[in-house]
Formats: structure tokens, C-alpha cells, sequence
């Protein structure tokens, strides 16, 4: 048998269509348990600033996942995530400073109140399609960080001022700093949201999200309803980003209404992008993208860092246009030696 | 017979541009109505009509059930099944999943493990094909696909726009056959829009001729196919 040539190799190797779903290998069972013994047992031997930065890079996955679920399942856009970010953020603040609740409280009660803001906002910005609805998302955005300034909002919101929070300890003498103890709090949280995540995507509602994704005309005439699915996904993702806004509070100690604006959104879709669009594992190489990579920016050229930023961006585009997720499938192929799906 | 669907009086319209002007036909209990005319006639539209994906007025009734007010998802769970023009797949879904999502609405999950199998047996080659994604399917497989898929909602009534387009003509004539025993023996009433007249004569016991929105002849298929001067006329062959 002649040998395959390279132009074969190259075409059995490169799939028909660009954004081919999840890469396999990263659901293999073995891949996450290592990588979940590498997370637990990081903040004892890193600096605690690092660890501080982990749980950064956790809460963001988290957001990121809820984009995804928005815009990678259900193909709807939004430039407003900062918005249910921030009130998530928010929510828990208040909870903490004014009420006195306990801080893994604040979770469920920013989650739904962020789906239920997020179902509402859903639903006239269903008769919105593609750039419409990155329009109207983006004044949601840009409305946010001056509502909460508001005056009249002020006893609960702090104002321009903002919230701070105290960080809590390690509950039941566990011999764990604070900067370890939220990380493995934030750590769990994160687990649970990704495996809820991963099984909505594989049940019939995901199938049913991604259908509309992929023609919403043929997804109505198998009787899929498309109102009632794009406003629950957009409650969902709602959802998992104000989870994410709460527990950023708790980790920052602080909520102000200008960490809250539309550059928060751009960070979350990028970290989408570069971890792969319609990839729930991707959250974590584009959080750890976000959180990293202008810090080294920085670190190359303080006057330039946005400019750096933003070359790296590019080329990352460049040489890997579906984000980690396509370098993923990459390296899995080779190293079984096959094609995937 | 009695008429599965019954619509009369149909106008349809794309916001000010009205397309349909008062069409009335029926496609008959396990009968095959097909609908024909050139381009712009306003096939397209009437099946869009009778699924409601379009502004309509008029009376559609299916199975005795008035529809003209029903939402698209509502007449799809009384079983009609909606093949739309082009081709219209779930394209980053694998075959297999694709044709899991035309039996989202249906309740009874073990069915569709042997209506899984029924499609693969009319389509052996989406059975080869099963893990593979839609948007990568050749054109010809994609229709064999939408159609599989309208299969899994185990519909009385299919609506097909064109499923002949951009098929090699031997494909053509397995597809047809595959319709004629969908509706032979399993009762499914076919509403069957076609370029291909000689075709869709065939496989129809009734035709109505369309143009620009309104009906120009109606009849039994065999006596337009026997009626050269109308053959002439208005189908060019
Ligand atoms: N979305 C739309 N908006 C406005 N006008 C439309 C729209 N779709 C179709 N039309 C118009 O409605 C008329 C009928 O179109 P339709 O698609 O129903 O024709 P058809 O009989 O299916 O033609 P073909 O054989 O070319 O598919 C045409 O004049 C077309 O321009
Ligand atoms: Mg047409």
C-alpha cells in the first residue's frame, strides 16, 4: 500500500467544518480527575496572591460557561453580561452588608435573580437577531454602572463608594487560609456548575438549543418552541454569570459600580473565544486568558499593555481561530493517531 | 375520501406584499396533492402558510381541527411535518441527533429507538453516516436527512418543498420511491411541492396549478397528465 501523502494527511486531519463540536478526549473521564488533583492540591504549594488569582480565573470560567450556553448552544449574542455580572455582584453585596446573610447564601439568591432579570430582558430581545440584539445587550451594559451609582440607591448600593465585604475564614477550623478556603469554595461551586452545564447541553433542552442555533425555521418545525427556549437559555446563562458576579464579590471584598462596565463584557467574550465557542471546557483557558494575559502584557510594556494585549488577541485568532478548543482537538487527534467524529 | 387537510380561502402576505390571493385545495386522507407552477408562484408560501410561518388569513382546518390560528409548534405536535425548500439540517449536530430532534415533542422515548431504525431502513446510508455532522453531509444526504427527520415526529401529513432540487437523477426516482411507500403503507398523506411535474403527476392523485398567488386549474393528476394542451401550457413538457 503506498503511503498516504502529506496533502492526504493533511486533509484527513483538518474537518470539513471549522467549528466541530467538543473535542472528546477532555471528557475523557481519566483527563479530569488529573485535572481536578492538580486544582486541589495548587494553593498549597503556590504564593497565596497566585491562589487569589486561581479563584479569579474560576469565577470567570463561570461567567464565560453562562455565555456560552448563551451564544455557543443557543447562538444568540450579548455584550451585556457585565450587567447581570454586576448584579449578581451586587445582590450578594447587599445581602452580605445589609442583612447580614451568609456569603454561599448570596449564590442562589444572585443566581435566580439574575435568571429572572435575564428570562424578562429574553424576552422582547428574542425579536432581536445577531448585530439587534448586541445592540440592545450593549446599552444594557453601558446603563449599568450609572444606575448603580444612582442616588436614590445609594443606602442599598453604596453609591460611587460601592460595598465592601469582609473575606470570610475557613469554617470548621479547617487549617486553611482565607485565600485557600474561597478557593475551594469557588472550586466546588465551579465543579457543580460545569457538570450542570455539561448535562444541560446533552439533554433534549440542549439539543433543542443547539437546533435553533443551527436553523431556528427547521428547529419550529419539528415543534420546538423558540420563544420559550431562547428566553430560558438567556435566564440560564443569566444565571450562571450572576453566580459568578456573586462570588467575584465575595473574593474581591468589594463591589463599585466601575468595576462593573462594558469592559467586563468584551473580557467574557473573549475568554469565550479563546477558549472555544460552543466548548464548555474552554471557560478555563479563557479565563485563565483573561486573567493572565494582560498582567503579562503589562509586564512587557506598561505604556503599551493595551496595545500588547491586543496583538496577542490577534494572533492567538490568527493561529488558533476556534480558540483552546480547536488546539485540544489537535493534540487529541494525534495522539490517537484518528480522526474524531 | 375526506380531506386531511382542508384549506380555503388562503391569503398570505410578507408584511405589506401580499402573496397568496385565496387559494383553496385539500390533500385527502392518505392522498397525495401535489402543487404546482413556475418560479414565484407561491409554493413556497403556501406551505409556510399552512405550517404558520407566515401572516395568513382564511380557513385551514387538519383533521377537523381549525389550525389557522395555531402557533408553527402546535401544528407540528398534530403531526405535520414541515420539509422546508433548501436544505434545512441541523448542521453542527451529528445525523443522528438531528433526526433525535424530530421526535423532540413525542413522549414515547422507546418508539423512537425503532423509528430511529425505520428511518435507517429507508435510508441506509444516514445509518453509515449516523455520527457524522449534518453541515458535512453531501446535499443529496441532507435531504435524505431533513426528510428522515420529519419522519421521527410520525406525522400524518407531510409538507415537501422541492425535495427533488439538486439531486442526481437517479437519487430522484429512489426518493420518490421512498415516498410512495411512505405513503402506500404507511398511510402518511403527502402535500408535494415540485419543479419536477412529470415527477410529482406520478406519485399525485390530485394537482393544483398555481400562478402568481392564485389557483389557474385543479383536477385529478392522471387527467393532467392525459391532457396535452394543459401539459403544454403550463407544466412545458
Ligand atoms: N420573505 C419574503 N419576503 C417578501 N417576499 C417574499 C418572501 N418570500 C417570498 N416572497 C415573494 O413571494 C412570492 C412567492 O414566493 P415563493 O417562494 O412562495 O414562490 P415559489 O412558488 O416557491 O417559487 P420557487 O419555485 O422559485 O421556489 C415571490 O414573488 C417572492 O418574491
Ligand atoms: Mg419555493
Amino acid at each position: 500500500m503506498p503511503a498516504p501523502s502529506e496533502e492526504m494527511m493533511e486533509a484527513i486531519a483538518e474537518p470539513a467544518v471549522p467549528e466541530v463540536s467538543a473535542p472528546r478526549l477532555v471528557g475523557h473521564r481519566s483527563v479530569i480527575f488529573a485535572t481536578l488533583a492538580i486544582a486541589l492540591v495548587l494553593p498549597f504549594l503556590v504564593q497565596s496572591f497566585l491562589t487569589f488569582q486561581l479563584t479569579l480565573v474560576l469565577v470567570y470560567a463561570i461567567a464565560i460557561i453562562g455565555l456560552n450556553l448563551l451564544t455557543g448552544f443557543n447562538g444568540q449574542f450579548s455584550l451585556g453580561h457585565s450587567a447581570f455580572y454586576a448584579l449578581g455582584a451586587y445582590v450578594a453585596a447587599m445581602l452580605m452588608d445589609k442583612v447580614n446573610f451568609p456569603y454561599a447564601a448570596t449564590l442562589p439568591v444572585a443566581g435566580i435573580a439574575c435568571f429572572v432579570f435575564g428570562f424578562l430582558f429574553g424576552l422582547p430581545a428574542l425579536r432581536l437577531e445577531g448585530v439587534y440584539l448586541a445592540l440592545a445587550t450593549f446599552a444594557l451594559a453601558v446603563a449599568t454602572p450609572q444606575i448603580l451609582k444612582l442616588s436614590p440607591l445609594e443606602y442599598w448600593t453604596g453609591g460611587v463608594q460601592g460595598i465592601v465585604i469582609s473575606k470570610p475564614d475557613a469554617p470548621y477550623g479547617l487549617p486553611l487560609t482565607q485565600d485557600q478556603w474561597l478557593y475551594f469554595f469557588t472550586l466546588l461551586v465551579t465543579v457543580i456548575m460545569t457538570l450542570l452545564a455539561h448535562n444541560l447541553v446533552a439533554s433534549r433542552t440542549g439539543r433543542a438549543m443547539m437546533a435553533i442555533r443551527d436553523n431556528p425555521t427547521a428547529a419550529r418545525s419539528m415543534g420546538i418552541n423558540i420563544a420559550l427556549y431562547k428566553s430560558l437559555t438567556f435566564g440560564v446563562s443569566a444565571l450562571y454569570t450572576g453566580v459568578a458576579g456573586a462570588l467575584g464579590a465575595i473574593v474581591v471584598q468589594f463591589v463599585a459600580p466601575d468595576s462593573f462596565t462594558f469592559f467586563l463584557s468584551i473580557t467574557l467574550l473573549v475568554g469565550l473565544v479563546v477558549g472555544g465557542v460552543g466548548w464548555i471546557p474552554g471557560a478555563f483557558f479563557g479565563g485563565a486568558f483573561v486573567l493572565f494575559v494582560p498582567n503579562f502584557a503589562e509586564s512587557i510594556s506598561k505604556g503599551l499593555s493595551g496595545a500588547v494585549y491586543g496583538v496577542m488577541i490577534i494572533l492567538l485568532i490568527f493561529m488558533l481561530p476556534t480558540g483552546a478548543a480547536g488546539l485540544v482537538r489537535a493534540v487529541t487527534q494525534r495522539l490517537r493517531g484518528q480522526n474524531i467524529r | 375520501m375526506t380531506a386531511l387537510l382542508d384549506v380555503y380561502g388562503l391569503h398570505a402576505s410578507y408584511g405589506p406584499t401580499r402573496v397568496l390571493h385565496g387559494l383553496s385545495f385539500s390533500v385527502s386522507d392518505r392522498g397525495v396533492t401535489t402543487l404546482l407552477g413556475g418560479n414565484g408562484a407561491g409554493k413556497t408560501t403556501t406551505l409556510r402558510a399552512i405550517c404558520g410561518m407566515v401572516a395568513r388569513t382564511g380557513e385551514i382546518t387538519f383533521a377537523g381541527q381549525t389550525i389557522t390560528r395555531s402557533s408553527t409548534e402546535h401544528i407540528a405536535r398534530l403531526g405535520v411535518a414541515h420539509v422546508p425548500d433548501g436544505r434545512g439540517t441541523f448542521t453542527r449536530l451529528t445525523v443522528e441527533e438531528n433526526l433525535e430532534l424530530g421526535a423532540i415533542t413525542r413522549r414515547d422515548r422507546n418508539d423512537v429507538v425503532d423509528d430511529l431504525e425505520r428511518v435507517f431502513g429507508y435510508f441506509p446510508v444516514l445509518q453509515k453516516r449516523r455520527g457524522q455532522q449534518a453541515g458535512t453531509l453531501s446535499g443529496g444526504e441532507q435531504q435524505m436527512l431533513a426528510i428522515g427527520r420529519a419522519l421521527m415526529l410520525r406525522p400524518r401529513l407531510m409538507l415537501l418543498d422541492e425535495p427533488s432540487f439538486g439531486l442526481a437523477p437517479r437519487l430522484v426516482h429512489e426518493l420518490f420511491d421512498i415516498l410512495t411507500t411512505l405513503n402506500k403503507r404507511e398511510g402518511v398523506s403527502l402535500l408535494l411541492v415540485e419543479q419536477n411535474a412529470a415527477l410529482a403527476l406520478e406519485l399525485a392523485d390530485h394537482a393544483y396549478l398555481l400562478e402568481t398567488g392564485r389557483i389557474v386549474f385543479s383536477g385529478a393528476a392522471r387527467e393532467i397528465r392525459e391532457d396535452e394542451k394543459i401539459r403544454r401550457s403550463y407544466l412545458g413538457y
